[in-house]
């Protein structure tokens, strides 16, 4: 499940960044434009992303919700479960966790070691 | 802590000027500079934080750095007041740990805000040149070892000598970064995850010791022919586990890329290590290892503060950047707990 802000709210902070009076500096112009290219990517691709992430977790948890229902029951599951349980959802964490830094960061280091590991373990499709 | 994000120079406070500062700092530079004083030039901001502004400026031959929070500005909640960070600082300079000599510690007559004034150091502080300019290249290895060594006695000064500070056990951390990303009730099953190893791998509490608490690169000053120059920003410093330190200079977060360098971006842990034991410092596995998620945690958390301070009203770019940050910290938690691969 993709973290807040929002796409849109993103976009609108950024927005407010470029329309400020005050001459900007290069530094936060450029964590603005990085801000809606981190907008533009969650449009592109958190939709399906979070589909699969929704149907996993319908799978492991046996039961249905929104998102947000399943990522909760997912972490009383987390806090309360045996060692066993617990280790049955470490797939699932790896590439709910990839699909978001993909949108957050995709050039983070930690990501361009793992992306191709954990998907070709999985058997999940690259998009 | 980590990444305080900048401050504009037009929200400077209007008695904040850059004239009004230097007529300040005149008045005491036969406080700063005891044998002869001297005239304020070359005042000029380096950076600012939300919370805190370094400024340099010389008294005629000799430079100085002044730190301070302007006045009214409050500090962020788990920093030291900059007064007891003076102290610490301080201590710990006098004690033959690299770090700029402490000149004066703002009064409030001074009307300068809280803070005080050092001795400028020539030097990098800037993580990703430090990781990965050419320059450095020839002292990497040493810069490790330095960073061992001046750890280690750091963590030996007597406590007992030191001003007077929290104590921090892990316990403390666990708790308030469990507190810190459950706040606000959105779901975050990796951070849940860890806080079940952590809590399933908390150490025994050790003795503890003088620690910096944010000790990595980007606040370490470096030479390229001395190799490390002085610890910097004191602010995070408590009375705790010592192995907090060794593993928070190893952070994926602060290694710009070099994972294959963890001390830093620069340096082998094998390095850092045989200059932490060379000067007398112990290493405990488990506690490093426990540290090690502990502050990729604590990262985590301080991204999800900056979603609250965000919708609290702190809406500018880059707070929302960093809240987006979180998940950097949860694919660090699962590479640490769960490898692949």
């Amino acid at each position: 499940m993709q973290d807040p802000p929002s796409p849109d709210v993103l976009v609108e902070a950024a927005a407010r960044h470029f329309r400020a009076d005050a001459p900007a500096s290069a530094f936060l112009a450029r964590v603005a434009l990085n801000a809606l290219d981190l907008a533009v990517r969650h449009l592109r691709r958190a939709a399906d992303g979070e589909a699969r992430e929704r149907a996993r977790l319908t799978a492991l948890l046996n039961c249905d919700g929104t998102l947000e229902e399943l990522n909760r029951a997912l972490c009383m599951r987390i806090r309360a479960g045996d060692d066993a349980e617990v280790a049955g959802f470490v797939d699932h964490l790896w590439l709910a966790t990839i699909e978001k830094v993909e949108v957050d960061q995709p050039n983070y280091s930690t990501l361009r070691l793992m992306r191709s590991r954990v998907r070709e373990a999985s058997g999940e499709d690259q998009e | 802590m980590p990444n305080p994000p900048s401050r504009s120079a037009t929200t400077l406070e209007a008695d904040s000027s850059t004239e009004s500062i230097a007529r300040r700092l005149a008045a005491l530079a036969q406080s700063i500079r005891p044998d002869r004083g001297g005239g304020v030039s070359g005042l000029r901001q380096l950076s600012g934080g939300a919370n805190q502004e370094i400024w340099a400026f010389s008294l005629d031959d000799r430079r100085y750095v002044l730190r301070r929070s302007p006045p009214g500005v409050p500090r962020p909640r788990l920093a030291l007041p900059l007064s007891k960070e003076a102290e610490v600082l301080d201590f710990a300079q006098r004690g033959g740990i690299p770090a700029p000599a402490m000149r004066f510690r703002l009064r409030e007559a001074d009307g300068l805000g809280e803070g005080y004034v050092m001795d400028h150091l020539e030097g990098e502080t800037l993580g990703p040149r430090i990781a990965r300019q050419d320059r450095f290249t020839s002292i990497r290895g040493l810069l490790a070892r330095q960073c061992g060594d001046a750890i280690a006695r750091l963590h030996r000064l007597p406590v007992a000598d030191a001003p007077s500070m929290r104590r921090v056990t892990m316990r403390d951390h666990l708790d308030a970064a469990l507190a810190g990303f459950r706040e606000d009730g959105l779901p975050r099953p990796v951070m849940e995850f860890a806080t079940r190893w952590l809590e399933r791998n908390l150490p025994d509490e050790p003795a503890p010791s003088l620690v910096h608490g944010d000790f990595r690169n980007g606040n370490i000053m470096v030479d390229e022919t001395q190799g490390l120059l002085a610890l910097l920003d004191w602010e995070g410093a408590s009375l705790s586990d010592p192995m907090l330190d060794l593993a928070h200079i190893c952070l994926n977060s602060w290694r710009f890329g070099n994972m294959g360098l963890p001390v830093g971006g620069f340096g082998l842990r094998e390095d850092l290590h045989a200059g932490y034991e060379a000067a007398g410092g112990t290493i405990d596995a488990l506690r490093l290892r426990f540290w090690e998620v502990m502050l990729t945690l604590r990262w985590g958390v301080v991204c999800v503060q900056s979603l609250r301070r965000f919708r609290e009203g702190d809406d500018t770019v880059e707070r929302a950047m960093i809240a987006r940050r979180a998940s950097e910290a949860e694919i660090d938690l699962l590479h640490l707990l769960a490898p692949r691969g």
